[in-house]
């Protein structure tokens, strides 16, 4: 096994992806905990200094910025989409997986097409006029809907349920005389809950961080997350310390988040690319 | 298992002593509640996503203006879209961005995903830090970018001008405007992508390796020789991805230029993405930019084509 273990190169690759990785984030604790004399001093500080406390005071009490409300209505939409794709998700992929009938097959390849269409993309236009007539521009209802869609979702817990629940299992509780719903309950959620897991944690990655959509149909009156620090950005564009304190505040969740399912994430994501 | 132990009959007395009235239950939770349980799914797909695709298509078939007068104009829009140097800018701006991305960012992924499948120390702490990038807010990540690639106080333009070479103004200067977003594109994707990778080289048996180390191959050429088109699949995966990824780009040149979509004074970094949100949402042009959604979608076509047949290619001789 000697084949398997590192050379010098590899070991010194393997750091410079690790700084390279991290740095950037560093940099921005760096610029968030300084005053916005020392972020424009030539040479660039490299180290911490000691005002993050301030500054992120400063940002959470920006009239103009709505960063706090940014922050929860960023919340709000990632969770509510995660749960219900997570749903919509796991029940049409125990159908797809373990059930027959008719279509199934089209249906599947059909989910696999939708998945190669950026339809958040391709459909801004009827999807704004949509949400104007129905007057829901500048509410979280209309972040949210558009993205209750997710074919990867149904993809993914399609291949995880295939593996994680034998179809003997299923045929065997249907003997036993329970009822479909019950079986999904009984049987298949508690074996595909770690893929449930990782669909979760990925959708709320990508909510937390969607841009477009919400930048056409919010207002920085009710912003995301995102928004917030556009429009930081934006009006305070020399203030360096103040922009860096909320983008430091924007990525606290997420970095959380990372921290704590940190394995599972890293597990699922190389599982689920093997199965694709 | 316990459906080839248990005997026929005892299914069959199942049914049996079932009670009547239940029947018509039984019988639409077999024939009907697999399409119940798949149908929140398509149902949302033709509200959210059918709708929009075929209104995308009648709306580009119209004239707007801001009036709020629409008229019918068939093709007008596509033609005029295909004469317009704004989009052919924006066409060829989304291309280079992504060839600039892409290339080093599959090179990059490759070579970190082999030196990540080795034996060492602290795999998981490794692992997770070059999918640190990922979980970091992509907006928060082009703010922090764009100071690092500032003209006068960028960290960048300073390490530059320690060893020599004079300050690039990234924002201003088309190529150099690609290089800086590209580069936030490349942090923020190739330790994910090498993820991907490592977890295809997995799969690969391990006794091909030693078989070609018994044969006297290289390190070097056991990657080029096996890992490599072993790894084909994986990587049509990968390159899919980011080739919709790539030339839907949209937040990291936005957030460039301060959340405007104008892509720069000159437009010499307006991708796309950014064109169809200008002319829609700005110049509430919804028929030019339902068009251009079309052929956006057109270009997204024939770059997957593209790539799928080159990555066929790779290590071909297998």
């Amino acid at each position: 096994m000697t084949n398997w273990s590192p050379t010098v190169f590899t070991r010194v690759m393997l750091g410079l992806a690790v700084f390279l990785s991290a740095f950037p984030l560093y940099w921005m604790v760096v610029i968030a905990s300084r005053t916005n004399s020392d972020a424009v001093s030539m040479p660039p500080p490299l180290l911490p200094g000691g005002n993050l406390g301030e500054n992120i005071v400063a940002v959470l009490n920006n009239e103009d910025a709505k960063f706090l409300l940014g922050l929860t209505n960023s919340f709000i939409v990632a969770a509510t989409v995660t749960v219900s794709v997570v749903i919509i998700s796991t029940l049409a992929g125990f159908s797809f997986a373990n059930l027959q009938f008719k279509g199934r097959n089209v249906l599947l390849v059909l989910v696999l097409l939708t998945m190669a269409v950026p339809l958040q993309q391709m459909g801004v236009v009827p999807l704004y006029r949509l949400m104007v007539s129905l007057e829901w521009t500048g509410t979280l209802k209309a972040v949210i809907l558009p993205y209750l869609l997710n074919g990867f979702g149904v993809f993914l817990m399609t291949q995880y349920t295939r593996q994680a629940v034998p179809m003997e299992l299923v045929e065997a509780a249907r003997v036993d005389g329970a009822a479909t719903l019950r079986i999904w309950w009984n049987v298949v959620l508690p074996a595909v809950r770690p893929g449930m897991a990782v669909l979760g944690i990925n959708t709320f990655m990508l909510m937390w961080n969607d841009f477009m959509w919400p930048l056409i149909v919010l207002t920085p009156d009710n912003p995301t997350v995102q928004i917030a620090i556009t429009s930081l950005n934006a009006r305070f564009s020399t203030n360096y310390t103040l922009i860096f304190a909320g983008t430091a505040l924007s990525i606290i969740p997420l970095v959380a988040v990372f921290i704590a399912f940190g394995r599972q994430i890293v597990g699922g994501l190389m599982e689920g690319a093997v199965k694709a | 298992m316990s459906l080839d132990t248990l005997p026929r009959a005892t299914r069959s007395n199942h049914r049996r002593v079932r009670p009547p009235g239940r029947r018509w239950a039984s019988r639409f939770d077999v024939k009907g509640m697999p399409y119940a349980l798949v149908s929140p799914y398509f149902l949302l797909f033709a509200a959210f996503g059918l709708f929009p695709l075929a209104f995308t298509l009648y709306y580009s078939l119209y004239d707007y203006d801001l009036a709020g007068t629409t008229e019918w104009i068939g093709l007008g829009n596509y033609t005029a879209l295909l004469g317009d140097d704004a989009f052919w800018r924006a066409v060829i701006n989304t291309v280079g961005m992504f060839l600039l991305a892409t290339v080093p960012q599959m090179l990059l992924a490759l070579f970190l995903a082999n030196a990540l499948n080795k034996r060492f120390r602290f795999r998981l702490a490794i692992r997770m830090s070059v999918l640190l990038p990922l979980v970091t807010s992509v907006v928060a990540v082009a703010v922090v970018f764009t100071q690092l690639f500032a003209r006068d106080w960028g960290l960048i333009n300073w390490i530059l001008g320690s060893v020599g070479v004079d300050p690039f103004n990234w924002r201003a200067e088309r190529i150099p405007s690609w290089i800086a977003i590209a580069t936030m594109v490349d942090w923020r994707w190739t330790g994910y992508n090498a993820i991907i990778f490592l977890a295809g080289m997995q799969t690969i048996p391990r006794d091909l390796y030693e078989a070609a180390a018994i044969d006297g191959a290289s390190r070097r050429r056991q990657f080029w020789q096996i890992t490599l088109p072993m790894l084909r699949p994986t990587m049509i995966f990968v390159v899919l991805n980011s080739t919709i990824g790539g030339l839907t780009l949209f937040s990291e040149p936005t957030t460039f230029y301060g959340g405007n979509v104008d892509g720069g004074s000159q437009g010499q970094f307006q991708t796309v993405a950014m064109f169809i949100v200008k002319e829609g949402f700005r110049e509430f042009d919804y028929g030019y930019a339902a068009a251009a959604a079309w052929l956006l979608f057109l270009l997204i076509l024939i770059g997957a084509a593209i790539n799928f047949l080159f990555v066929r290619r790779i290590g071909g001789t297998k």
